[in-house]
């Protein structure tokens, strides 16, 4: 039940966006039970697809397809194809990602890993972009992967809150282009970091690397005030007011950046299995690694209870550590290439 | 006893001995530390935990603190410190939360001592109190910092600073109950060790987290504060509001600072991202940083002053897995390499030049400033070590003021004001800006406009009459080679008829030979006279003027007309080479080589008309008639560069507008920006904002038609409730309307608004022209009869 002023803060909110790019999409609308997130989300949104930056509009929704399509998101692909062309785009690209220009087609393969296995992503990556465009490519890097997972994000946040709603519309989109054509090796998929962990990979450590020390003054270097944004976003998600214990937060935070191969010293895992059950726990993992299959909802029976916006709170929290998790991966990789 | 001895080798050699030296470590460290008698040194990191003793030539690995086989997160060092006042005392924040102390006396292998596992996360700082032996402060990322008595198994006392987590805790130097903490969501906070309730002071220092604080060794009031922001501060907290008396602004975030020993004002810093050197600063000069260590590969995580009373020595640990020591005589110094001299132009001519006292008194011509004795001593810092300064730095301003009538810019004002750039066809525009400049006196310019048009004029229209016009000056005229005849006769064929020398000097500018000593004469009096225009009239004198006379007024207009009507782009046919009197004048200088360019300056001074009389037999079939414009190219493009280089940038940039597409693709981007760039300063220092204006529009450098893309917002107030928009967006905050409605359609206009200025009432300008159409009365209805025009 929101109180009067804050449903107020929200239709304004929509009014804005409404207004400025002429659509409200479902996970704003999803959104709506936390203003104070949601508000923090549209303006990065806003700030990533729409303002100055280093890359052309068209490609930024060139990229947000190409990082839809990673995870089969009919519905974003189409919002941004016609986005795509209303800047401008050459409806050409739209045929595949063959017809795109040689720069989005070398993100390919970054998208692919960041979308699947962030753990794989090394600096020969950004070495491989960078050769062919220096240092504008870092940014555009940068921004991609932000841009990506924010897509990417938002629409495992819209394919679970739409089923978790009980809102049945998420099928009627046109199905206007099949989003395999711009990706490659669409097998390849999420696998366990645990099991792989006696391989070469290294766990990464919060503590050698963390958001708050590295990643912001990197990210803010490349593309200015991005930093500040995410900051808040990811600032906002942790504060917002909800049910939730803040352990359990943390809990469902640090799951995911574990499942993602990212670990904090600092923190005991046995709290996980403490504070999240076993459904829940499969239901995050899902979303957070598969967010493809979760069209089909595997709800957590605890869950009945829970109030709608409670449960957005969970997907919104999913969803950021997902990015950061994410940026975390392509921040050191970019460092690792300034090193070296 | 023992220890005495010790701090007297150590304080004695570092006068004498010791150098730059490193060692690499097994991996990266975190956080350094040196014990008090400057003797070793701790390193500390999440797979690294070891003493090195610190001799002369070398770093000597003495212990190692990792033991067991699979050492547990305990081992894992945020950061370190060796008690100042107790040598086998050691204490680590390890990144597990845990609060280790270690003692160096222990006769086992494992030297842990204690473990305080209070913290729920990690634990960033751990500070000893520099006089008291057991009493040890850490500050965690779980927003608390205790207290530790190192007689008992807990902490004595935790300090909430309710504001996230706890970056850095301090304890002054100087008051033995007080301490700082630095948090990440930017604030500083003062702490009585006494008082755990609540903190004495707080206040915001930085945007986003304060990595460090560091109290100043003697000045008791003194803290500085680095943060993510880039900034170093330091802060005067003995007045009631803590006071910012300082603040360095640097290239990277802040992960250390440390005041330099001995030294008041000097301070070092490391970065945690990007920036791998350590700098030294001295506040009160933040601009440039006093001295740099360049010497790591990684990001540098750990600084330390070897000895709290030597400024000469400076330990620091990397990421880069080695361990440095610094000599302050080895550091780089940037002043160094910093420019001292400044060198600026007025508008007006005059000249500001300001340079080292030195440099200045040695040239005796120097006249003072006229506006009293303009010296500014900017830096004096008196010191016993002048190594260890800034280099004095007194600098002298001079101003020269130029002669006031011999160097007026008024021609320059008129000239910009004057020009047309655009509108017209080509040949109009040569013509109308050659009159300008001969208006102005600067038949130079006037000339080199005249012949632009011949040169890229399209040569159909000048053909065929020129033809015939040759014809019938041949004949009549003998004196004039066929070459010039057909030059002359496209753009103004009649006109030799008007004055005899001219026709004489045109055909000079034909002759080929350069070998000539008129020519050679009169190029360097051309060189000479280049620079001023008044005096290049003389020496051009009479014919030339008169030459621009017949070209503009009598026959160019015919000539222009036909040409306008034709396609530009016919530029095959050329027979003007000749013509062209004014490329030369400014080419020539530096060489002959061409044929035409030796013509060119035979024209402006040769006067014999017997040579021509021998060429003219010749003339014709020497030179084709189907030159390409692009022939002109390399010239005209040496032109260009020629007047940017005398500082007439105007005459360039102009030039280049006009040629358009004829000339764009000869000269390099970069150039073309640089000369849009300076004309376009020029123009606004003289405030000539609409020329200006004109001209970035015209140009074609991307980079220069942005300019006029910035500072274009436009402040609105809301069509509502009248009160500004703050935001952006299309919705004011205040009464949650669409503002900006278009009165026709209702929808918020998103691009060109237009308004009646009578009713204030507007909306699209499409729709609102097509309603005005229709109808007198205004769109939305509110009786006033708007008007369209």
């Amino acid at each position: 039940v929101m109180v009067n002023g804050e449903k107020e803060r929200v239709s304004l909110l929509f009014m804005k966006a409404l207004v400025s790019t002429g659509s409200v999409d479902a996970v704003s609308q999803q959104m709506a039970s936390h203003p104070q997130y949601l508000e923090s989300f549209l303006r990065t949104q806003h700030y990533i697809l729409h303002m100055d930056g280093p890359l052309p509009l068209p490609y930024r929704h060139y990229i947000a397809i190409m990082a839809a399509a990673r995870h089969h998101c009919n519905y974003l692909v189409y919002l941004h194809s016609a986005q795509f062309l209303r800047v401008g785009g050459d409806p050409l690209w739209l045929q595949g990602l063959e017809a795109a220009p040689p720069r989005l087609r070398l993100l390919d393969h970054i998208n692919k890993v960041l979308a699947h296995q962030p753990w794989l992503t090394a600096c020969s990556h950004i070495q491989s972009l960078d050769s062919s465009c220096d240092i504008v490519c870092l940014k555009e890097r940068i921004q991609k992967s932000q841009e990506e997972r924010e897509k990417r994000e938002e629409r495992l946040l819209q394919t679970q809150t739409l089923q978790q709603t009980d809102m049945e519309e998420e099928e009627e989109m046109i199905c206007f282009a099949d989003p395999t054509r711009f990706i490659t090796d669409p097998d390849f998929c999420y696998q366990e970091f645990a099991r792989r962990e006696e391989d070469h990979f290294q766990v990464f450590r919060v503590q050698d690397y963390s958001w708050e020390d590295h990643g912001f003054s990197l990210v803010n270097r490349l593309y200015s005030d991005i930093g500040h944004l995410l900051d808040d976003r990811f600032r906002s998600v942790t504060t917002l007011p909800s049910l939730h214990s803040p352990d359990l937060k943390r809990a469902i935070w640090n799951y995911i950046h574990c499942v993602l191969g990212i670990r904090y010293d600092d923190y005991d895992y046995g709290e996980v299995n403490q504070l999240l059950e076993r459904d829940l726990k499969l239901y995050i993992k899902a979303v957070a690694c598969f967010p493809d299959a979760t069209k089909t909802p595997v709800c957590p029976l605890s869950w009945a209870p829970l109030k709608t916006s409670e449960r957005i709170h969970v997907n919104l929290l999913i969803m950021e550590a997902r990015l950061q998790a994410e940026l975390l991966y392509a921040l050191r990789a970019i460092t690792q290439y300034m090193i070296a | 006893m023992e220890k005495m001895s010790r701090v007297t080798t150590a304080l004695s050699s570092s006068g004498v001995s010791g150098r730059t030296m490193f060692c690499h470590l097994d991996a990266p460290a975190n956080a350094i530390s040196v014990c008090r008698d400057a003797t070793q040194v701790v390193v500390a990191g999440r797979n690294i935990f070891k003493i090195y003793a610190l001799e002369e030539e070398q770093f000597v690995e003495k212990l190692n603190l990792r033991v067991g086989r699979k050492p547990s997160l305990n081992f894992s060092c945020a950061d370190v410190m060796w008690h100042q006042m107790e040598e086998n005392l050691l204490a680590t924040a390890a990144t597990n939360g845990a609060v280790v102390t270690w003692n160096l006396g222990k006769p086992s292998r494992n030297k842990q001592d204690q473990l305080f596992t209070e913290h729920k996360r990690t634990v960033n700082k751990v500070c000893f109190h520099p006089t008291e032996v057991y009493m040890l402060l850490s500050g965690s990322q779980d927003g608390f910092m205790k207290c530790f008595d190192l007689r008992k198994k807990e902490s004595v006392s935790t300090f909430s600073g309710q504001s996230e987590s706890v970056r850095d805790v301090q304890f002054s130097m100087k008051d033995y109950f007080t301490f700082a903490a630095s948090f990440e969501n930017g604030n500083v906070q003062l702490w009585d060790i006494r008082r755990p309730d609540r903190y004495e002071r707080m206040f915001t220092a930085h945007t986003g987290p304060v990595f460090c604080c560091d109290w100043h060794p003697d000045d008791r009031g003194w803290l500085a504060t680095g943060g993510r922001d880039k900034m170093v501060k330091v802060w005067d907290m003995t007045t009631n509001r803590a006071k910012e008396v300082y603040c360095v602004q640097t290239i990277a975030s802040v992960a250390r600072v440390k005041w330099r020993p001995e030294r008041k004002f000097h301070l070092a810093t490391c970065s945690m991202m990007v920036d791998h050197n350590i700098y030294v600063w001295d506040v009160r000069r933040p601009f440039i940083p006093f001295a740099t260590f360049e010497e790591h590969k990684d990001v540098t995580t750990g600084i330390v002053w070897r000895h709290q009373h030597d400024p000469h020595f400076l330990l620091s640990g990397s990421k880069d897995s080695t361990l440095y020591q610094h000599m302050f005589k080895d550091a780089t110094r940037p002043v160094d390499k910093a420019n001292p001299e400044g060198l600026c132009f007025g508008l007006f001519g005059d000249l500001a030049f300001a340079a080292k006292e030195s440099l200045i008194s040695s040239d005796a011509n120097r006249k003072p400033y006229p506006g009293g004795d303009r010296r500014y001593p900017i830096f004096f810092f008196k010191k016993p070590d002048p190594t260890e300064q800034f280099a004095h730095v007194s600098s002298a301003l001079s101003v020269f003021e130029t002669d006031l009538d011999s160097n007026r810019m008024d021609w320059f004002v008129k000239t910009a004001q004057l020009y047309l750039l655009s509108g017209k066809p080509f040949a109009e525009l040569c013509d109308h800006n050659a009159k300008v400049a001969r208006e102005l006196k600067r038949p130079q310019v006037s000339t080199t406009w005249t012949m632009l048009k011949i040169m890229f004029s399209d040569p159909a229209n000048l053909m065929t009459p020129g033809a015939n016009h040759n014809l019938s000056k041949l004949g009549s005229l003998p004196l004039m080679n066929s070459f010039s005849m057909k030059e002359m006769g496209s753009g103004m064929g009649t006109e030799s008829r008007l004055e005899r020398s001219k026709g004489e000097s045109r055909q000079d500018n034909i002759h080929l030979e350069p070998g000539n000593s008129h020519i050679s004469n009169n190029n360097e009096e051309n060189e000479e006279t280049e620079g001023s225009e008044g005096q290049a009239e003389y020496m051009f004198g009479d014919a030339e003027l008169d030459d621009d006379d017949l070209y503009s007024m009598e026959h160019d207009n015919q000539a222009e007309e036909q040409e306008y009507t034709l396609p530009q782009e016919a530029f095959q046919l050329r027979h003007e080479i000749m013509d062209n009197p004014s490329a030369p004048e400014h080419l020539q200088q530096d060489k002959a080589d061409s044929p035409h360019v030796s013509g060119n300056e035979a024209e402006v001074t040769c006067l014999t008309p017997i040579e021509s009389f021998s060429l003219i037999s010749i003339s014709q079939p020497l030179f084709s008639p189907h030159l390409p414009a692009s022939f002109f190219c390399p010239i005209v493009r040496e032109m260009l560069s020629y007047y940017a280089e005398q500082g007439d940038v105007q005459m360039a940039v102009s030039v280049l507008i006009v040629l358009g597409d004829r000339i764009r693709k000869e000269i390099d981007d970069l150039t073309q920006e640089h000369w849009y760039m300076s004309y376009i300063d020029l123009l606004q220092r003289f405030e000539l904002w609409n020329v200006s204006n004109e001209v970035i529009k015209l140009s074609t450098c991307s980079a220069i038609t942005c300019l006029n893309q910035t500072s274009t917002t436009l402040h609105i107030n809301c069509s509502n409730c009248k009160r500004p928009m703050s935001n952006k967006g299309w919705i004011c905050d205040r009464c949650h309307q669409c503002a900006s409605v278009c009165a026709v359609c209702h929808h918020v206009v998103k691009g060109l608004f237009v308004w009646c200025q009578g009713c204030s009432h507007g909306g699209h300008l499409e729709h609102i022209m097509n309603w005005l159409k229709s109808s007198a009365h205004c769109p939305a209805g509110c009786g006033h009869l708007c008007e369209y025009t």
